[in-house]
């Protein structure tokens, strides 16, 4: 066991580094300098000289193989280095801002899996019927439309209904729980429901292959109750396509994250990921596709060990 | 066929007419099926009757298609919604099952009804324990505890010869090989005491010596406990062994049926003969060709009105076409043949029809090789030849090395078909595929026509390519779904530019058709417009295109019914005599390899432990191995003979070919091991004859 682990550790190590090299690469191929961008879009003026000496301050006046050098060597000392914009380090803005992204996120995917679930199997069940078909139209819905646009439909429904929105200002826990989660609610809906549509469908189709497997069969000839041939015999089974396809869906769900945010006004690392590029601050940049190739990562390795929980076939024996 | 003594027979028939006087467990009167399809309405089952006594075992016989499988699934109402059921009465035990609730027959199955499925590899959930799929009925229908249930699982997997039965519950269906899993289905079929056990092809996706200890396992217990056994299967050598009654099913309707023994020994349906006649045997003595029945079963959305079998039979009247009626013989069977009365009268006999060469006169052979000189040597000689596979470790466990052949040596002489029998793992389709340099040899050499061609690369490879072809097993998967019949097969021409233009390639084509049965018409069609032993025809005629000298046969008769099966085994004999093509025949089954092969190959565990010409190896196989093997077989004339080569008892399983055992592999299941059978395996041994055997009894 303690082989295999180091054995996918080590795959994971490298597929971080080869991450951090390709985002490196793609954004000194790119044109604009951080330095200048700062000091120069918004109609300041600055001196050739007084721009070396930014450079400098900031490390981007050495050669790109020192550079790449330094920004593995940090990412070795767990160090991101400083943003140009705010000059304050990597770490530091992103740790600001990441906890009400993970918690949005986290209510995204519950919100994913507790809509999922009775969707695909009651399609899957009623194959066919108007409820299948009605199922349908939701998931296609969830899968089609953009989740910026969901978002505005969201809070214009908010608005013609109920007259109320989420507080534009961030609101603590600690003082107005109901919402706080409020706050976190919305967004995590609009993104759970494109992920619910995806897993649904997915569910529907595994589910109704697993409903003709030969197993199945026996499970009716033992006479078991139909309730019981669902819940005990098909779910974990049609369950192992859908966990596969969680892993990969949380990206979708980080992407899902930047746009909504963004709408709906919450200073998270979406944001932040925005506000970087149209900073062009390629330091701060570097470290945010960093930290979502981390969570990508990180999930799908989970993702094979729940795997291994609900097939016996692949556990190490 | 062989004659059973008549004492034999009576005593058998005799114990069948004691058993049906009791009254019946299962009554089937007048059992139809039908649902719909997509080309139509299809009538599955029309018109069945049948009872079965308590411990009295019924086999319902026919091909793909003929209904029996249906009928079964009907009884139990497995059948999905929509299906249209009819019956006068389906009666169990005195209920008549067509008008219960569905709760009320959601008790009956599983409890007064058990069943077991086809495939053990899928018909356990592999996500539950087995522990927990046998105690699921016993907590539903008995209504036990979890410590009763238990205890009462753990009585059933020794009842069923499962061994260590305490850590078998815990584990998980592929932690079982595929017998096993196959007692864990029976263990589960009997958990509830049933009283009637509906077994559908239980042991066809098993090894012959497998199937043999599940047959005998089902059988002794169906006796001792007093359990009516409905054994659906398309193997006529399991009816003559192991039935008491069967009844023949084609095309959805009732053919024959009576006690076994008088079935197979008089049949009085013309079908029922065919079909006989159609089946390779063990012993007895060899025609060229075996008189197999013409055409295909057929489609059941387009059944002819009357007898179904008519269009394929040599003794269709005018009357045929009427409904059928079936109707005692003279035997004491029922039969729904109208000439049943003359073949009693031995007025009438069924005669195969005339063989396909006389009539295909007219069809222009292929330039027949030039036959070669006598001393020309082997066609091809295999060399001291090993294919280890390497450990691959995957995700979450450590891989396992195997070493899938070792150590073989034989020749293939021209014009000669060297059978290569085995069970699965033994390293018979590996070896088929290294020949063909399908796959890399770890060790060793291949001679073809005395050069070597074990490293040949590039064009030197595709030369050999050209020169040695093969026909693999499921005529379903081997042709790629969206190519036309002739494309298929002038694909090869095209790659190695054997025909001149488009057009010549497809007169090709339509030649090669010609050539295994098949009509020019055929060309245009996609493969899952043909039937299996037609898309084996387009199999053989891609193999034929490039003009080959060897050709690799890969199981390729086994998936295809009895009837279809004896025509391509004399297709292939014809081609062998029209072409001078030599043959490796890959199979499981002895008599398939018996009727085709001139040498038989046995290998176990990757090597080769006999070698015989095949007069030799079937009348006195030397391997304890072989001895197992064949009477592990069960033929047509079983009772008598068959019983007396059924006395070998079969012990344990293949061990895995990971982890073979040290010296003989053999010796853990040898009735006649020794204790240096251990320390070194026994090298081949010829004796006389050129009989080859590695055992250290003949050492």
């Amino acid at each position: 066991m303690a082989k295999v682990l180091l054995h996918r550790i080590a795959h994971l190590l490298f597929t971080l580094w080869a991450v951090a090299t390709l985002i490196f690469c793609m954004l000194r191929v790119l044109p604009g300098d951080p330095v200048e961008f700062k000091y120069i879009s918004e109609g300041g003026s600055i001196s050739a000289e007084q721009l070396q000496v930014q450079r400098a301050r900031f490390g981007y006046d050495q050669p790109l193989p020192v550079q790449y050098g330094r920004w593995i060597a940090g990412l070795v000392r767990l160090d991101l280095g400083v943003s140009v914009w705010s000059e304050n380090p990597i770490s530091q803005e992103i740790s600001q801002r990441f906890g009400i992204t993970l918690q949005i996120a986290v209510v995204a995917l519950v919100i994913g899996l507790v809509l999922a679930l009775p969707l695909g199997i009651l399609a899957a069940l009623a194959r066919g019927t108007w409820l299948d078909q009605l199922i349908r139209v939701v998931t296609v819905t969830g899968q089609s439309v953009p989740s910026f646009w969901m978002a505005m439909l969201v809070i214009l429904a908010l608005l013609s209904t109920t007259g109320w929105i989420p507080s534009i200002q961030e609101v603590s826990f600690t003082e107005k729980p109901l919402e706080h989660l409020a706050q976190l609610f919305f967004p995590a809906l609009v993104v759970g429901w494109r992920l619910s549509s995806v897993n649904a469908r997915l569910l529907r189709s595994s589910m109704l292959d697993v409903l003709g497997q030969d197993y199945v069969r026996t499970a009716h000839a033992k006479g078991v109750p139909p309730p019981r041939v669902v819940w005990r015999h098909s779910l974990a089974n049609a369950l192992l396509p859908t966990v596969t396809v969680i892993g990969l869906e949380f990206a979708g769900l980080l992407g899902g994250l930047v746009v909504t945010e963004q709408i709906f006004n919450i200073n998270g690392i979406g944001r932040l990921l925005i506000q970087a590029i149209s900073f062009n601050d390629l330091a701060l940049i570097q470290g945010l596709v960093m930290l979502f190739a981390l969570i990508f990562v990180v999930v799908n390795f989970l993702v094979d060990i729940v795997y291994a929980l609900l097939d016996p076939r692949v556990r190490v024996h | 066929m062989q004659r059973l003594p008549d004492a034999v027979i009576e005593s058998r028939a005799s114990l069948a007419a004691v058993r049906s006087a009791a009254a019946p467990v299962l009554s089937v009167r007048r059992l139809s099926v039908a649902f719909p399809g997509e080309q139509g309405r299809v009538r599955a089952v029309r018109d069945i009757s049948y009872d079965v006594a308590p411990g009295e075992i019924l086999a319902i016989v026919g091909e793909s298609g003929s209904g029996k499988s249906v009928g079964a699934l009907a009884v139990m109402g497995l059948l999905p919604p929509h299906t249209e059921v009819h019956a006068d009465e389906v009666r169990f035990e005195g209920r008549n099952l067509l008008a219960l609730t569905p709760a009320e027959m959601r008790a009956l199955r599983g409890g007064g009804i058990g069943m077991i499925f086809q495939d053990p590899m899928t018909a356990l959930n592999p996500v539950m324990t087995v522990g927990d799929q046998l105690t699921e009925p016993l907590r539903q229908h008995l209504g036990l505890g979890p410590q009763q249930a238990q205890q009462r699982a753990l009585e059933l997997l020794g009842l069923v010869g499962i061994p260590d039965a305490v850590s078998r519950l815990a584990q998980y269906p592929h932690q079982f090989s595929g017998g096993m899993r196959q007692r864990v289905m029976i263990a589960i079929g009997l958990s509830c005491n049933p009283r009637l056990l509906i077994a559908d092809e239980p042991t066809t996706a098993l090894d012959v010596t497998i199937q043999a200890q599940i047959l005998e396992l089902m059988q002794s217990l169906c006796r001792r406990l007093g359990v009516a056994l409905v054994l659906i299967t398309h193997n006529l050598g399991i009816v003559s062994r192991y039935a008491d009654r069967v009844l023949v099913m084609y095309g959805g309707r009732l053919m024959e049926q009576g006690a076994t023994t008088t079935v197979l020994r008089s049949p009085r349906h013309l079908y029922t003969a065919g079909l006989l006649s159609s089946v390779p045997t063990l012993e007895g003595p060899l025609t060229r060709r075996l008189s197999a029945i013409e055409g295909t079963p057929p489609n059941p959305v387009f059944l002819p009105p009357g007898c179904p079998f008519a269009p394929r039979c040599q003794h269709a009247q005018s009357a045929c076409a009427d409904e059928p009626v079936v109707a005692r013989t003279d035997v004491g069977t029922e039969s729904a043949c109208r000439r049943a009365g003359e073949m009693a009268a031995h007025r009438l006999q069924w005669r195969a029809p005339v063989p396909a060469q006389a009539r295909d006169a007219a069809v222009p052979a292929l330039t027949p090789l030039p036959m070669p000189p006598a001393d020309a040597g082997p066609l091809l000689q295999v060399e001291s030849l090993e294919k280890h596979y390497a450990a691959r470790p995957g995700f979450f466990s450590r891989g396992v090395g195997v070493k899938a052949v070792r150590d073989v040596s034989l020749s293939i002489h021209r014009r000669e078909t060297v059978g290569v029998v085995g069970e699965s793992g033994c390293g018979k389709s590996t070896l088929g595929r290294l020949l063909l340099r399908l796959e890399e040899p770890t060790a060793g050499r291949i001679l073809f026509r005395g050069e070597d061609i074990t490293h040949r690369r590039h064009n030197a490879l595709r030369d050999f390519r050209r020169q040695a072809q093969v026909v693999f097993q499921d005529p379903f998967s081997s042709l790629n779904p969206r190519q036309r019949v002739a494309d298929c097969i002038s694909e090869p021409m095209r790659v190695h530019k054997l025909a001149g233009s488009a057009q010549a390639a497809r007169a090709e084509a339509e030649r090669l058709l010609g050539l295994v049965g098949l009509r020019p018409d055929h060309a245009d069609r996609f493969a899952h417009q043909l039937s299996g032993g037609q898309r084996q025809r387009v199999a053989i005629a891609r193999a034929l295109a490039m003009q080959p000298e060897f050709i690799v046969c890969d199981e390729a008769v086994s998936a295809l019914d009895v009837s279809v099966q004896a025509q391509i085994v004399n297709l292939l004999a014809d081609l062998q005599e029209r072409l001078h093509l030599s043959y490796l025949f890959i199979g499981h089954d002895l008599a398939v390899v018996r009727q085709i092969a001139t040498r038989v190959v046995v290998m176990y565990l990757g090597r080769v432990v006999e070698i015989a010409e095949r007069d030799q190896f079937y009348s006195q196989p030397q391997h304890p191995y072989s001895q197992l093997l064949m009477s592990a077989v069960p033929g047509l004339g079983d009772g008598a003979a068959g019983a007396a080569r059924a006395a070998i008892p079969i012990r344990g399983e293949p061990p895995s070919p990971s982890a073979p055992p040290s010296g003989c592999a053999f010796r853990t299941r040898c009735p006649v091991a020794m204790p240096a059978c251990a320390e070194q395996m026994p090298p081949l041994h010829t004796l006389r004859g050129g009989h080859q055997v590695a055992c250290l009894r003949h050492a």
